[in-house]
C-alpha cells in the first residue's frame, strides 16, 4: 500500500511535467492544426536557460533557494517565450495556407536546428545543477515503509498547480482566452469579426513555450542533469500524452500527462523498469488505433 | 701501423657501431590532441626511466634511446606511427594509450616481432590471440570481480542490488559484479537494468526502497548515478552506490552535490602511494615533476624492459617473450606477473570514495 502510494507520488510529479509540455502541443494543434515537433526543443531550451540563470545566481551570490527558483522561472519563461515566438515567425507563419505537410517538415527542420544550435553553443556534455533541496516530508508510514514526498517533487507539483490554475483562468475568463478559442473554432470567422488571427497564433506559441519553460525549470529542479538532446524523448512522450488526452483539448493534455506519468511509475514499479518506454509508446499506438480522438477530444466533424 | 694507431682506428670504427647498438625503445601515445596531457605524462615517465637506467650503465652494457610516435588517439594515425616505428627498427614499444589505437597498432608490432607493454584497458587488447602484448594495467572487466568481492565482505549484513544501464561496459561490469558476489556467497536482492539517458528513475528507486536495499552496485556511467542518488534521496532512501572507474568524473559531484559522498568506485591504485616507488617519486618531485597519472606507468614499462632484457640476454622475441610471460618484475607500480594472454595475473584495483568533492582510498 505504502509502496503504491509512493509510486503514485512519483507518477504525479513526472506526469505534471509531461502535462505542461503537452499543453503546448495541443494548443498549437487546436489553432493551426499542425504538430509542432520543435516543441520538445523549446522545452530543452527552457531547461538550459534555467541552468544558465542558476549559474549566474551562484556567481552573483544571490541568496535563498526560493529566490533562485523564482529567478530561474522568470528568466526561463521570458526567454523561452521569445524562442517560441521566433520559431512561429520564422518557420510556420510563411507557410500559413500551404499544404499540411510543409509546416510539418518545417517543424522537424526547426527541431534539428535548435538541437544543433544548443549543442554548438553550449557543448555536448551534460549540464548539471546540484540539488536545491534535499530530502522530503514523510507523509505516512506503515510496515517499515515510509511514504516520502520529496521537497523537489512537492515544489514541482505545487508550481504546476499554480501555473495550470493561472492558465485555465486566462483561457476561460480573459479577452485573449476568448479570442484564442474563437480562432480555434473558426479562424476565418474570427478574422471577419476583427480578431487579429496572426497575433493570436503568435500568443499561442508564446504561451505554449512559457509552459514548456516551466517544465524545463521543473526538470532542472527535480533531476538536475540536462543535455542538448533531452527535448526529443520528453517531446515525444508529451505528444503521446496530448494524443491520449485528445489532441486539441487542453484539459485532455493535462490528464494525458498525468496518466503517462502514472503508467511509467507503475510499470517500473511492478514490471520491468527497463521497458517503461515500451509501455508509453504502446499507449500511443493503441490510442491512435482504437480511439484517435483520445479521452477528452471531440471527434473531428467534417465541415462541408 | 703502431699499436696505438690501430687502437685509435678501431675505436673510431667502433664508436658509430656502439651508437647503433643502443636499445631503441618506441614510446607511442597521444602527444598532441585532446588527450595530450596523458601523452605528456608518458613522455616524462619514459624519459626519467631511460635516464635512470642509462646512468646505471644501461641494459647489458647498452644505453636506451627513446623514439616517440604521436598517434593523437586516432586509430588511423596509430597505424602510421606503428609502421614508422617498425621502420626505425625499434626493439620494444611502450604504448599506445587509447585502446582504439593499441588494437590496430599491436598487429603491426606483432608482425615485426616487437614486444610491447601497454596501459590500454579494453579487454579486446589481449583477447585477440596476439602474443606480443603485455598489459601493465587492469582490464575493464576485472573491475567487476574486485567490486563484487569487496561488496561481499564490506556490506555483509546489508541488502545489495545490482543494476546496469544496458551498455556494453555497464552490463559487462554489472554481470561480473553479480557473479563475484554470488561466488562469495552474497546474493543480490535485485538484478535489473535501466535505460541510460533517461531522467526519471523514481520508479526503480522506489522499488529499491521497497526491497530494503542499502547498497546499489551499478554498472554504467556517472550521469545516471547522480540521477539515481538524487531521486533516492527524494523518496527517503539513503542509498550507497558502488561503481567502476567511470565514477572518477567530477561531473558526478556537480550533479549529485553532497550525495556524491555516498559513492564508492574502483580505479587503478595511485602508484605514488606504493612504498616500492617512494624513492622514484622523491626523485621526480626533486626534479619538479609530479608523478601523477601515467608517469609511473611509463617508468615501470621501461623498468620491465630493463629487467626482462637483462634476464633474457637479448631483445629477440624468441628469447624475450618467454621471460616476460614467466617472470616476476619489480617496478614502480608494484610486482608485475603476466598470464597467457599477457594480462596481469594480479591486476591492481583500489576502492576509492568521494568525500567533499575529492576522491581517495576508501578505508
Amino acid at each position: 500500500m505504502g509502496y503504491a502510494l509512493q509510486q503514485l507520488i512519483n507518477g504525479l510529479s513526472l506526469g505534471a511535467m509531461y502535462g505542461l509540455i503537452a499543453i503546448g502541443y495541443t494548443m498549437v494543434y487546436g489553432i493551426i492544426g499542425m504538430i509542432n515537433f520543435a516543441h520538445g526543443e523549446i522545452y530543452m531550451i527552457g531547461a538550459f536557460l534555467s541552468v544558465l540563470t542558476y549559474v549566474l545566481c551562484t556567481a552573483l551570490g544571490v541568496g535563498p533557494t526560493p529566490l533562485v527558483l523564482l529567478a530561474m522561472l522568470f528568466a526561463s519563461i521570458t526567454f523561452t517565450a521569445l524562442y517560441g515566438w521566433a520559431v512561429e515567425r520564422i518557420a510556420y507563419r510563411p507557410l500559413r495556407g500551404a499544404p499540411r505537410l510543409a509546416p510539418l517538415i518545417s517543424a522537424i527542420g526547426m527541431s534539428i536546428f535548435l538541437q544543433n544550435y544548443v549543442q554548438l553553443t553550449q557543448g555536448a556534455r551534460i549540464k548539471s545543477v546540484p540539488p536545491l533541496w534535499q530530502g522530503g516530508v514523510t507523509l505516512w508510514s506503515a510496515d517499515d515503509f515510509r511514504v516520502t514526498f520529496g521537497w523537489a517533487q512537492l515544489t514541482v507539483v505545487l508550481v504546476t498547480l499554480i501555473v495550470m490554475a493561472g492558465f485555465a483562468w486566462m483561457i476561460t475568463r480573459t479577452a485573449f482566452g476568448r479570442q484564442q478559442r474563437a480562432c480555434e473554432q473558426d479562424p476565418k470567422m474570427a478574422a471577419l469579426l476583427g480578431i487579429d488571427v496572426d497575433r493570436t497564433i503568435s500568443l499561442t506559441f508564446i504561451i505554449g513555450a512559457a509552459l514548456a519553460a516551466v517544465a524545463g525549470v521543473m526538470t532542472v529542479l527535480q533531476y538536475g542533469v540536462i543535455d542538448f538532446s533531452i527535448g526529443f524523448i520528453a517531446g515525444i512522450k508529451a505528444f503521446t500524452a496530448a494524443v491520449l488526452g485528445g489532441i486539441g483539448s487542453v484539459p485532455g493534455a493535462m490528464l494525458g500527462g498525468l496518466l503517462i506519468g502514472f503508467v511509467e511509475a507503475f510499470w517500473s514499479a511492478y514490471l520491468s523498469p527497463e521497458y517503461k518506454d515500451v509501455a508509453t509508446f504502446s499507449i500511443l499506438v493503441l490510442v491512435l488505433l482504437f480511439r484517435p480522438t483520445g479521452l477528452l477530444g471531440k471527434p473531428d466533424v467534417e465541415k462541408v | 701501423m703502431t699499436p696505438l694507431r690501430t687502437l685509435a682506428l678501431a675505436a673510431g670504427l667502433a664508436a658509430p657501431l656502439l651508437a647503433h647498438a643502443d636499445w631503441l625503445v618506441g614510446v607511442a601515445g597521444p602527444f598532441t590532441g585532446q588527450y595530450a596531457s596523458a601523452g605528456d605524462q608518458i613522455k616524462k615517465g619514459a624519459e626519467a626511466a631511460a635516464a635512470d637506467i642509462n646512468a646505471k650503465g644501461g641494459v647489458l652494457g647498452q644505453k636506451i634511446k627513446l623514439e616517440y610516435g604521436d598517434d593523437a588517439c586516432d586509430p588511423k594515425q596509430a597505424v602510421a606511427v606503428a609502421n614508422a616505428l617498425v621502420n626505425k627498427k625499434v626493439q620494444f614499444v611502450h604504448g599506445h594509450w587509447c585502446s582504439s589505437s593499441t588494437i590496430p597498432a599491436s598487429d603491426i608490432y606483432n608482425d615485426a616481432d616487437i614486444l610491447m607493454a601497454t596501459v590500454s584497458t579494453n579487454p579486446q587488447v589481449t583477447e585477440r590471440g596476439l602474443k606480443n602484448i603485455f598489459r601493465i594495467m587492469g582490464r575493464d572487466d576485472q573491475q567487476g570481480s574486485v567490486i563484487g568481492q569487496w561488496i561481499a565482505s564490506k556490506f555483509k549484513d546489508k541488502k545489495v542490488a545490482v543494476l546496469d544501464d544496458k551498455s556494453a561496459y555497464g552490463k559487462g561490469l554489472a554481470d561480473e559484479i553479480a557473479k563475484a558476489m554470488k561466488a562469495a556467497g552474497k546474493e543480490p536482492v535485485l538484478r535489473e537494468s535501466i535505460t541510460a539517458g533517461e531522467k526519471d528513475y523514481s520508479g526503480i528507486v522506489t522499488r529499491l526502497k521497497n526491497a530494503g536495499v542499502d547498497v546499489l552496485a551499478y554498472g554504467g556511467y556517472h550521469t545516471e548515478v547522480a540521477l539515481l542518488l538524487r531521486q533516492a534521496d527524494q523518496v527517503g532512501l539513503p542509498l550507497v552506490v558502488v561503481g567502476g572507474d567511470t565514477m572518477t568524473n567530477s561531473e558526478l559531484v556537480t550533479a549529485a552535490g553532497k550525495l556524491a559522498d555516498r559513492v564508492y568506485f574502483t580505479f587503478t591504485p595511485d602508484p605514488r602511494k606504493n612504498p616500492q616507488a617512494a624513492p622514484i617519486v622523491e626523485r621526480f618531485r626533486a626534479a619538479k615533476i609530479e608523478p601523477e597519472g601515467y608517469v609511473l606507468y611509463a617508468y615501470a614499462a621501461l623498468q620491465l624492459f630493463e629487467q626482462a632484457v637483462t634476464q633474457a640476454g637479448g631483445v629477440e622475441r624468441a628469447k624475450l617473450e618467454p621471460v616476460l610471460r614467466k617472470g616476476k618484475f619489480d617496478t614502480a607500480i608494484g610486482t608485475l606477473e603476466f598470464d597467457e594472454k599477457g594480462d596481469l595475473k594480479k591486476p591492481a584495483f583500489a576502492i576509492y570514495k568521494w568525500t567533499g568533492g575529492r576522491y581517495d582510498y576508501a578505508e
